[in-house]
């Protein structure tokens, strides 16, 4: 059975920058476990002669054609933003390093 | 952040002790009217903001679709690297949390590149002439471009210390191919020009596809430096550092020269070279330590199942590779034949990154050694003193042609062409408008010409006396001087005939 350990839940809050305190992983920990467990159940169906599957239908090669559609104004773009400045989304301070 | 210079080992002792391995991550920006999964423009420049939609902002119910052509451009790239080309292939997620993607996630592939086991041949000048070196092509797949961050506050444009980020999302989803090579090992001393010489290599091949505009300085290409060393004749791999943010073909070289030195030093003394990302510094010819490296885990990838897989049909496949343009050695070999160009002339010309410069000004009309000639000398001497590339002057191939096809025309002369240059670099216009405004033009006038050789033969009488004695070399000095009172604007030949015809 899938087990996801408190150190694994801390591992990917650091990486979501997420801030969970000793409480909050003892408590999130057996809850993504849960989840885990149940999406696992699949694989008891599975045999093994079924390869996995990562599109369910039978379709390749959708393409597009390079041909420009209009975009939004910067106005729309920026219309859900929490803070803009210089046209620009206003982010905070990145901590950690750029990607 | 501090930029003091750690010790380094000089290059020649570090390759005394240390095997060098590298390995090139080239990020090819495509040069499609469009993004990679959307349709909105892909071209650079826009104003902040003005080139996104639902899909590259990653809103939600938003759906994206593959750019056929970004496809095709990457299946190009990958037959003129030798490479296998993919029968079936999938994109994948790519998750993190840094907000140049909007999504959380940068949509690449991950264990199915479009293209893999390749393979491409580089020429370096060795001391004994040129040598080849074959270098072999792991991959090369298919992403997008992320968004471009300013950070305000702190240190201007740096991320330390910054208070908060600006996000212009227009660069979001552009296509983007990473070609990423199998480590280079065995070019010991040779490993810095190596990999200069292969992004030079690549710039010019994907050049010859037109997939790119190839432009390193508007970040059109970009290249990651991952170097490791060993223990000389070990034959193993050493830890890696991935250098990114080189941004010249210069750069390419002296950042793995530095590695080199940084990491050898650190071995040499008994330390270990901690894997990280490091960021070349171009102004102080340094790189700083950058953040840790993230495990292929941490990334989480997993197949994208907005998108469909991509099988592309051989007879496709086929019919690309049948049309793919001449490959860079055999297109050097016949420009060099119609040119008439010296195998050190081709060299030199190939080795200045001005291959495609000299190209097309002959194309616009310029004699092939005039072409080269200007690219070489004056040109070569104002991209060094800028610390720029040839192709980043602000000058074109036809502003060159014309300024050669003025000196043939006889309305101006060499010493004056380098003032044209230097107007037309300057940005004050075309070089007819340069002409013009600096009233650049030889003087024509016979009349003027003549009245200045008398006044000069009047003021050199035993100069003038040598001449009539027969020493017709002596007629330099009084050449000198009408040309120094035309302020050389004038035919050199013409004043040297109207001397000798006054006291022949």
């Amino acid at each position: 059975m899938p087990d996801i350990s408190r150190d694994e839940v801390r591992h990917l809050a650091d990486l979501a920058r997420i801030e969970l305190d000793d409480a909050e992983l003892d408590h999130l920990a057996p809850q993504l476990s849960v989840i885990l467990e149940s999406v696992a159940s699949i694989s008891a169906v599975a045999a093994d002669e079924i390869p996995p599957t990562s599109h369910p239908l039978p379709v390749v090669n959708v393409f597009r054609e390079d041909v420009v559609r209009p975009s939004l104004t910067a106005e729309q773009a920026l219309s859900g933003a929490p803070a803009v400045e210089g046209q620009r989304f206003l982010v905070p301070r990145i901590l950690g390093d750029e990607q | 952040m501090s930029h003091t210079a750690p010790e380094l080992l000089t290059f020649e002792d570090a390759l005394e002790r240390f095997d060098p391995a590298m390995g090139l991550e080239v990020h090819v920006e495509l040069n499609t009217n469009t993004k990679m999964f959307c349709g909105c423009p892909a071209n650079f420049g826009g104003e902040p903001n003005t080139q996104t939609c639902p899909t590259c902002l990653g809103l939600p119910g938003s759906m994206p679709v593959v750019n056929g052509k970004a496809v095709e451009s990457a299946i190009r790239i990958g037959l003129a690297l030798n490479c296998s080309i993919a029968e079936w292939c999938r994109f994948a997620r790519k998750n993190y949390f840094y907000p140049d993607m909007p999504k959380n996630f940068q949509t690449s592939q991950y264990d199915e590149p479009i293209a893999f086991d390749g393979w491409t041949d580089v020429e370096i000048i060795g001391d004994e002439g040129p040598e080849t070196f074959r270098v072999e092509i792991e991959r090369a797949h298919m992403e997008e471009d992320t968004g471009k961050s300013l950070h305000v506050g702190g240190a201007t444009g740096r991320i330390h210390g910054a208070d908060y980020s600006l996000v212009d999302y227009n660069r979001a989803g552009i296509p983007l191919i990473e070609i990423v090579t199998r480590p280079i090992m065995g070019a010991r001393e040779k490993a810095p020009a190596v990999a200069r010489a292969y992004v030079a290599h690549l710039r010019e091949l994907l050049l010859g596809l037109g997939v790119s505009d190839v432009r390193m300085e508007q970040g059109s290409l970009r290249c990651d430096v991952n170097l490791s060393l060993a223990p000389a004749g070990d034959g193993s791999l050493g830890t890696r550092t991935e250098t990114k943010n080189v941004n010249s073909l210069r750069s390419v070289e002296r950042a793995a020269r530095y590695e080199i030195g940084r990491q050898a030093a650190i071995l040499a003394g008994g330390g270990s070279i901690l894997q990280e990302t490091r960021h070349w510094h171009e102004d102080t010819g340094v790189t700083t330590s950058g953040r840790e490296k993230s495990d292929a885990e941490d990334y989480r990838y997993f197949p994208e199942p907005d998108l469909v897989p991509v099988a592309p049909a051989r007879e496709w496949v086929e019919s690309l590779r049948i049309a793919l343009p001449e490959p860079p050695r055999e297109r050097r070999a016949r420009l060099q034949a119609d040119w008439g160009f010296t195998d050190l002339e081709m060299r030199d010309t190939v080795g200045a990154g001005a291959l495609p410069l000299v190209e097309e000004t002959i194309t616009a009309g310029a004699a092939p050694q005039a072409a080269r000639k200007w690219w070489l000398s004056e040109l070569a001497r104002r991209a060094n003193e800028l610390g720029t590339e040839l192709s980043a002057l602000p000058i074109t191939p036809a502003d060159v042609a014309r300024i050669q096809a003025l000196i043939d025309e006889g309305a101006i002369n060499d010493k004056l062409a380098r003032q044209v240059f230097e107007g037309v670099l300057a940005g004050e216009g075309t070089p007819d408008e340069v002409v013009a405004s600096r009233g650049l033009a030889v003087v024509s006038d016979e009349g003027a010409l003549g009245e200045a050789v008398d006044r000069a033969i009047a003021a050199n009488p035993d100069v003038a006396e040598k001449i009539r004695d027969g020493k017709v070399a002596a007629a330099g000095a009084l050449i000198g001087a009408v040309m120094k009172e035309m302020r050389g604007q004038a035919d050199a030949g013409r004043v040297r005939e109207l001397i000798l015809e006054r006291l022949g």
